[in-house]
């Protein structure tokens, strides 16, 4: 039997409402007792004085690749990178070989995960193949465990289809999730369009391309119903649309990516293949519209949108590279950096983007630290300064932008299913 | 002579005035050069370039082979069609093992922008850019510069438009860089579906009326329409095209002065340019051409004699 004593730490809850610094002690996944001075028999002690301990993190947007694309990262892997990076579950997109399409393919992703630390929760395809052409099946798939549907990494544009997934995925309390962009205007783009773009030669992807797929999303969701989620928020437009989709009452929430909110496509001038994500690294104010997002609930949720690639497939030009980078082990320290430091959000306010409402939107269990709960619990260190080296990181690839970056605030560890899991 | 502050020649954006002042004053004498009966000096011999052509050229290629061989370098071709591009490799494998075999400069043309600067940056050799993607064509700027000069004897203040389809060229980026450097009044005439986004704040002036562009202008810098394209997703038809924004003989005559008019080449006859300007008086196509060897040998004099 696994039996800790979490102690000294400051434990911040904003469900229950817990902000307070006291001792914890676990007992295989339950939350035996939370108090002053604990030192219960047999229990292992791990001092976490100066640490935060929240409820577990839980990224609503990965790549995990498996089943497919496994040199680029598998489940284990993937979830190696999650709790490195303090998240305790994580929801993985089904742009896989094959495709999450099938109730075998949402079995199969649970059987590979079955025994580890962090909890993977498959998302599946909203059409078949991800091809856009008719719907998946969505009860089958829902029965099986999909924790949302999504064609990420391609957009549903066929406005019939469109309404009807929205129609028929309305029977489950789980999100459609959209990657919103027009494909007749984004052929062929490698990065944001601006003066950036215009003065590297770059074919571009204008704002355009989110923006007006996003307000024609909600103008569908506000016709026949249903729940409509937006992976990737990046534009002002998309924020502002969404902003007055929740104020007219809408079931609509939204997503940022760490990298939405920290970085501009200024960064494309070095024709590093690692700032080409899709959508791409957009202009200061839309970055600071992200924030703006975060701080008034228009984005409900931070999540990293990992999409690990090799990097033989990434050191290539610019415009042949794949979209996207790895997050999960940074996702802490640009919260925590950009957010947190920068006065944008509370730490149970980012608790609440980094935790509450990832599981809420996607219908899982809600975490309390309380006794008699299950223990899922991400320890932070939310002083520590460190230099990321890629080198060092869990995940198989090593395309992250922020290598040698200085940031402020680390994941020091996750305790999860009965198992410790502790950065050193 | 002073050398150059550049180790490579990427592009012209943020490429010191001084230096390019320095290649066009260099490039008199290799004209001169070109000139003699023997057109050859041992400048450069002992150095080997390796031209890297992964997208069709010949007036390019050609162009800057003969100068490499004017001043004696050792010249290898490779063509990305005979290549193990096709077999799959990758641009820099392909980059280092030509490396491996110990030459000093690359010329290299690609479709993609920022291949370049994607290989100077994991190379040892001097890189020299003739052309990446939509991004920047060095060398033929520089030589559109030096016909300019040779012609009006300066760039300060001279009016300057370039023509045609400016978000695909690499040609107008190269151009707008070198001429707003060297003092230049820049601007850019044709469908506004054609200007890349936010171009105004590059600094250059914005024509949709040819007419008001030539008006403004010293000098027209004609680009090629390029026909291979998807043209048609820009403008409706190169018959369109043509009578919207054709240089033709009569539009140029009712200016009644004179104006340069010049043209990166292959040119499209009846489509971006009417046949009696490209051979006409104020057409100065031709020597350009010839003034592409000379610039290509200054570039290469200067970037190969550098010391590091």
């Amino acid at each position: 039997m696994a039996s800790f004593v979490f102690k000294n730490a400051h434990i911040v809850d904003p469900v229950s409402g817990l902000d307070t610094v006291k001792d914890i002690h676990v007992t295989d996944d339950v939350i035996a007792g939370i108090g002053d001075n604990l030192s219960p028999a047999g229990a292992d002690v791990i001092d976490l004085a100066g640490a935060h301990i929240v409820p577990g993190l839980c990224d609503m947007h990965v790549h995990f690749r498996e089943p497919g694309f496994e040199h680029k990262e598998d489940i284990r892997s993937g979830a190696a990178s999650a709790a490195a990076g303090g998240f305790t579950a994580a929801a993985c997109m089904p742009n896989t070989d094959p495709v999450i399409d099938t109730a075998s393919v949402v079995a199969f992703i649970y059987d590979r995960a079955k025994g580890l630390p962090v909890d993977v929760y498959p998302i599946a395809a909203i059409t078949k193949g991800r091809k856009g052409e008719s719907i998946a099946p969505m009860v089958e798939l829902r029965e099986a465990g999909a924790v949302g549907f999504s064609d990420d990494g391609s957009p549903v544009h066929n406005t019939k289809l469109l309404r009807t997934a929205l129609e028929y995925g309305s029977m489950f309390d789980v999100p459609i999730i959209q990657h919103a962009e027009d494909p007749h205007l984004f052929t062929g783009g490698a990065m944001n369009e601006s003066v950036v773009s215009t003065e590297l030669g770059l074919p571009a992807i204008s704002r355009l391309s989110e923006d007006a797929v996003v307000a024609r999303d909600l103008m569908f969701t506000e016709y026949v119903g249903g729940r409509y989620h937006l992976a990737h928020m990046s534009t002002i437009g998309a924020a502002e649309a969404v902003r007055s989709a929740k104020a007219r009452g809408l079931k609509v929430t939204s997503e940022v990516a760490p990298h939405h909110f920290s970085l501009t496509d200024e960064e494309v001038r070095s024709y590093d293949s690692n700032v080409k994500m899709n959508p791409p690294l957009r202009r200061m104010d839309d970055v600071i519209a992200m924030k703006e997002a975060l701080k008034d609930g228009t984005a409900d949720a931070i999540a990293t949108d990992h999409a690990p690639h090799a990097g033989f497939e990434k050191e290539v030009e610019f415009v042949y590279a794949p979209f996207g980078i790895i997050g999960l082990e940074t996702a802490v320290g640009l919260s925590v950096t950009e957010l947190l430091l920068e006065n944008w959000l509370t730490l149970p306010q980012l608790v609440e983007k980094l935790s509450t409402n990832p599981r809420r939107i996607l219908g899982l269990p809600e975490i309390r630290i309380a006794e008699g709960a299950k223990a899922n619990l991400s320890f932070l260190d939310i002083s520590a300064q460190w230099k990321v080296d890629v080198n060092l990181f869990q995940s198989k690839s090593r395309n992250s932008p922020y290598h040698g970056r200085t940031l402020t605030g680390r994941a020091l560890g996750i305790y999860n299913n009965g198992q410790l899991v502790l950065q050193r | 002579m002073s050398s150059l502050s550049i180790q490579h020649l990427l592009g012209l954006q943020n490429v010191p005035k001084e230096d390019i002042a320095l290649i066009l004053d260099s490039t008199d004498s290799f004209l001169e050069i070109l000139e003699r009966p023997i057109k050859k000096v041992p400048t450069l011999q002992g150095k080997t370039v390796v031209n890297l052509f992964f997208e069709n050229s010949t007036r390019t290629r050609i162009s800057f082979e003969l100068a490499e061989r004017r001043l004696s370098a050792d010249v290898v071709n490779f063509a990305a069609s005979s290549s193990s591009v096709k077999k799959g490799e990758t641009l820099l494998d392909t980059a280092r093992n030509i490396e491996a075999m110990k030459v000093d400069m690359v010329v290299m043309r690609h479709s993609a922008a920022g291949a370049g600067h994607f290989l100077s940056e994991r190379c040892t050799s001097k890189f020299i850019n003739a052309g990446d993607g939509a991004h920047e064509h060095p060398t033929q700027a520089l030589l559109d510069m030096c016909t300019i000069r040779q012609k009006h004897g300066t760039l300060e203040g001279l009016n300057v438009c370039i023509i045609g389809d400016i978000a695909h060229s690499r040609v107008a980026r190269s151009n707008i860089y070198g001429l707003l450097s060297m003092g230049a009044n820049v601007a850019v005439c044709g469908p506004p579906s054609m200007f890349p986004y936010d171009l105004e704040k590059l600094g250059v002036r914005m024509f949709t009326d040819i007419d008001q562009a030539l008006q403004f202008s010293d000098v027209i810098n004609v680009l090629r329409i390029q026909l291979e394209r998807d043209a048609g997703a820009a403008f409706p038809s190169l018959r369109e095209y043509h009578n919207a924004f054709g240089i033709t003989r009569r539009r140029l005559d009712a200016l009644g002065r004179d104006i340069t008019v010049l043209h990166p080449g292959p040119i499209n006859r009846g489509v971006e340019i009417e046949s009696e300007v490209a051979d006409g008086p104020y057409s100065v196509i031709l020597p350009q051409v010839t003034n592409g060897v000379a610039i290509r040998m200054a570039v290469l004099f200067l970037i190969g004699t550098r010391a590091e």
